[in-house]
């Protein structure tokens, strides 16, 4: 990666977090709860992408910034007063925004349309000018306005670099105002080489830049230094001193012609420091038991055998610290994407016309990084199913004597070792008879059947079960409540649903704590030890000869109370000869996925733990039947199984016999 | 800055002439040692389903798992049982690590460019597609074994599986 470019993904990432900072800004202006310090926030983010975007070499972006900047401004010192149309106007230009970084991000400069945004954004500060350009693309200076030379001094504080602030930017930022810079450095505050302190700074800098830029805009260079840098701007335009102005300021830099942007998702994290210390801290304990260790076992008798064992107890104590700490820095807080939800359920209730306030707790729990990433299209798909299904229109709750505001809850919380997030919402619940009759209909059950409510709400989840009575554009696209579960079950967790009829509905989801662990049944198979995800295990047993019958066209299939399984010989598949190979001399381990149980003939059952999961793809390749591998405590490397490929072990030959029946009798219809 | 780049840069063009030299079948191959991480003791080899015999399985390398190719039978050299002198050669070739099992490790010798020979028509037991150059020291005639190619050969494996 060339240096420019790891500069680039450290810049979308970052506008990333402006963008995602404007857009919660905006949103809290629009339900009247923004105050100034607010609106400051909102205008420096955009000012950060605006600065950002034009150092890296991204005009288009910048310049567009620069427009939304300016409304912003105006917004800011309240020359222009906020009104929900401009509110939605400049959610809309955040949103061009974000679609133009992701255009840059994946190499694609021009393909966003920004004209219309643009040109509303210009009408609303009623002025329609070209100016805007000047400030941000100065390689493309075009004649707006007569350009102005000013003198501007700044005076840092001594302390300035205590604070983490770098003159220079400044000094950079001003020279890229304009035309015909001179910099001149002032140091008279300069003490003598014996007293000085390198740690102060001790000059003075005047600038002198002829631009078109305005005198505000000058001061908002100085925005994130006011407090520690003073300046003062001096209009020298008719000044005759202007002519000794030194050279023009060498040409603006355009990098990234050489290496091209990087589209990759963002493999980065970042991390709080204090995290950081904490783990630089265990290390230090970590080499300081090492070396006790050493020194007690370079000079050893039995003597010192309750030392040694001190000292291993302290090191296998720094180590077990060390690996939590260590998988603490993959966690981010839900937040991350609680975050993008304000935002969804006004657009999703404005569409619908229904009253939504929602609520959101334990945003700051935690959750791995990968299923931070994983977990947002699921929740999305249940905040928009709680609205549009689950919440009455304003007019339908006041006559079931509610409020006419409904409310999604978004609550996430740790309990034992996993995470919970639940979606809940107070209208008007599941229609329990309404989904026994779509399951009838869909031959999902049979209409003797005994179910409780639970039960039959659970139905929601089957695949292709969608009950809204018409699909609209939000949801109900039959592709609903089974793709939760199944993202959800990818990530080792689980999906309940509660819902009381006219009160509301909640659905709970489980995750584990991370993803890199996971509760094992360790087996054993010719052998060798396998692994079976613990969560898709129901019960192992050893069949008797008679529970394992061979049914035509169906093959071998087990007999589990009056109920016949498919089951798969894993010997078989993971290629061991000297395996167990009659069943009833074996374990059946009966596995379930996707709602299907089907069994598993292995040698024996060795045990349960949890084991870390180390992906193969690493320095190897993806394996049929196997979803990665882990060390157990003898070191040696075993496989752990990927159930779900395991159960098409036993549908594919069923289903290629039926596809090849199929395929004879569609042809022979063809030819009769 | 420029010094160390420096250094660093005579430290790699010194290091790139150097290879680690191993006995396969009775013969001598040597690998650019640049590509060797490290030399490891027999250790448990677990087996994977569906993979080609030459990929004998993983093992544990200190927390990550390594497949390991034996290239006895890689290189269709007959097999014979792992003896105290076999071990595995820890290389890693662009961002995967493989293990290579060979008989014994022998030497790390100097090689300038110019004593690399291209390799003759083929007169060892080994795929030539997979030898680099041939070089003579003394009266040694060693193999020089393109790494790459013989990992890469594996990978393709996964893109048409």
């Amino acid at each position: 990666m060339t240096f420019m470019a790891e500069f680039r993904d450290a810049f979308f990432e970052e506008s990333a977090e402006h963008v995602a900072a404007v857009e919660q800004g905006l949103l809290a202006l629009d339900s009247g709860a923004a105050d100034s310090e607010q609106m400051n926030a909102i205008f420096r983010a955009a000012h950060s992408v605006k600065g950002l975007a034009a150092t890296l070499g991204f005009p288009e972006i910048a310049a567009f910034t620069h427009d939304m900047e300016s409304v912003l401004d105006r917004l800011r010192s309240g020359t222009l007063a906020v009104t929900p149309k401009l509110g939605q106007l400049l959610l809309r230009a955040n949103d061009t925004l974000k679609a133009l970084l992701a255009a840059a991000q994946a190499g694609q400069g021009s393909e966003v349309d920004t004209a219309e945004v643009t040109g509303e954004l210009r009408a609303a500060l009623g002025a329609p000018t070209t100016e805007a350009e000047t400030v941000v693309a100065p390689q493309s200076t075009p004649a707006a306005g007569a350009p102005r030379t000013y003198a501007i001094r700044l005076l840092p504080k001594r302390q300035l670099f205590a604070s983490g602030q770098d003159p220079m930017l400044i000094v950079r930022e001003l020279t890229e105002l304009g035309h015909d810079v001179s910099v001149v450095c002032d140091t008279t505050r300069l003490p003598a080489i014996d007293a000085l302190d390198p740690d102060l700074c001790h000059l003075i800098w005047v600038v002198k830049v002829t631009t078109t830029a305005s005198r505000d805009e000058i001061a908002n260079v100085f925005l994130f230094a006011e407090d520690e840098c003073e300046h003062s701007v001096r209009d020298v335009t008719d000044d005759p001193s202007r002519a000794g102005v030194a050279a023009h300021a060498p040409p603006l830099k355009t990098p990234g012609s050489d290496g091209k942007p990087v589209a990759a998702e963002a493999a980065s994290i970042r991390v709080p420091t204090d995290k950081i210390d904490a783990l630089v801290d265990l290390v230090g304990e970590l080499v300081i038991s090492q070396a006790m260790v050493n020194q007690i076992a370079s000079d050893f008798d039995m003597g010192r055998l309750g030392e040694l064992q001190e000292a291993l107890a302290s090191l296998d104590r720094s180590t077990r610290d060390l690996q939590e700490r260590v998988m603490s820095v993959r966690m981010l807080p839900v937040a991350t994407v609680f975050n993008r939800f304000p935002r969804l359920v006004r657009d999703v209730s404005n569409t619908l016309g229904k009253k939504v306030r929602l609520e959101m707790q334990g945003a700051e729990t935690e959750l791995d990084k990968g299923m931070i990433e994983r977990i947002g299209d699921p929740l999305t798909h249940l905040v928009r199913n709680a609205i549009d299904h689950g919440l009455e229109t304003p007019a339908d709750r006041i006559a079931a004597g509610k409020g006419d505001t409904g409310t999604v809850t978004l609550r996430a919380a740790h309990e034992g070792g996993s995470v919970v997030i639940d979606v809940a919402d107070d209208g008007r619940g599941l229609n329990t008879k309404r989904i026994r009759e779509k399951a009838e209909a869909n031959g999902l059950i049979r209409p003797d059947e005994v179910l409780s409510d639970d039960e039959i709400n659970a139905l929601i989840f089957a695949p292709g079960f969608s009950t809204a009575a018409q699909v609209s554009d939000l949801s109900g696209r039959g592709v609903g409540m089974d793709v939760v579960k199944r993202n959800v079950e990818g990530m080792s967790g689980s999906v309940t649903l509660t819902s009381t009829e006219g009160k509301g509905s909640r659905v709970r989801i489980r995750l584990p704590l991370t993803l890199a662990i996971l509760d094992g049944l360790i087996v054993s198979v010719g052998g060798a030890s396998y692994v079976l995800p613990l969560l898709s295990v129901v019960e192992s047993l050893r069949p008797t000869p008679r529970d394992v019958r061979n049914i035509l066209g169906s093959g071998e299939v087990l007999v589990l109370r009056g109920e016949s399984l498919p089951f798969v010989r894993l010997h078989a598949v993971f290629g061991h000869d000297v395996a167990i190979t009659e069943p009833s001399r074996g374990i059946i381990v009966i596995a379930e996925t996707d709602g299907r149980r089907f069994g598993l003939l292995v040698d024996d059952v060795l045990g349960q733990q949890q084991v870390v999961i180390k992906n193969l793809e690493a320095n190897y390749r993806k394996l049929d039947g196997v979803m990665g591998a882990t060390i157990l405590g003898d070191g040696r490397v075993s496989l752990i199984c990927d159930v779900q490929e395991l159960f098409r072990w036993t549908t594919t030959r069923r289903e290629a016999a039926e596809q090849l029946l199929a395929a004879v009798s569609t042809s022979g219809e063809e030819f009769a | 800055m420029t010094t160390m780049t420096l250094e660093q840069d005579i430290d790699a063009a010194t290091d790139a002439n150097q290879y680690l030299t191993f006995q396969l079948g009775g013969e001598e191959y040597g690998l650019e040692i640049l590509k060797v991480q490290e030399i490891k003791g027999l250790s448990a080899i677990t087996t994977m389903p569906n993979t080609p015999a030459h990929v004998k399985g993983v093992t544990n390398l200190r927390g990550a798992v390594v497949p390991i190719v034996d290239l006895r039978i890689r290189f269709g050299i007959e097999e014979r049982p792992y003896d105290r002198f076999t071990v595995f050669i820890i290389t890693s070739v662009g961002t995967k690590v493989v293990g290579l099992v060979v008989d014994a490790v022998e030497d790390v010798i100097d090689l300038p460019p110019e004593s690399i020979q291209p390799v003759p028509e083929l007169t060892s037991a080994l795929g030539g597609a997979y030898v680099r150059g041939i070089a003579q020291i003394q009266e040694r005639l060693v193999a020089l074994l393109d790494i790459e190619k013989i990992v890469s050969a594996d990978l393709e494996l996964i893109e048409r599986s």
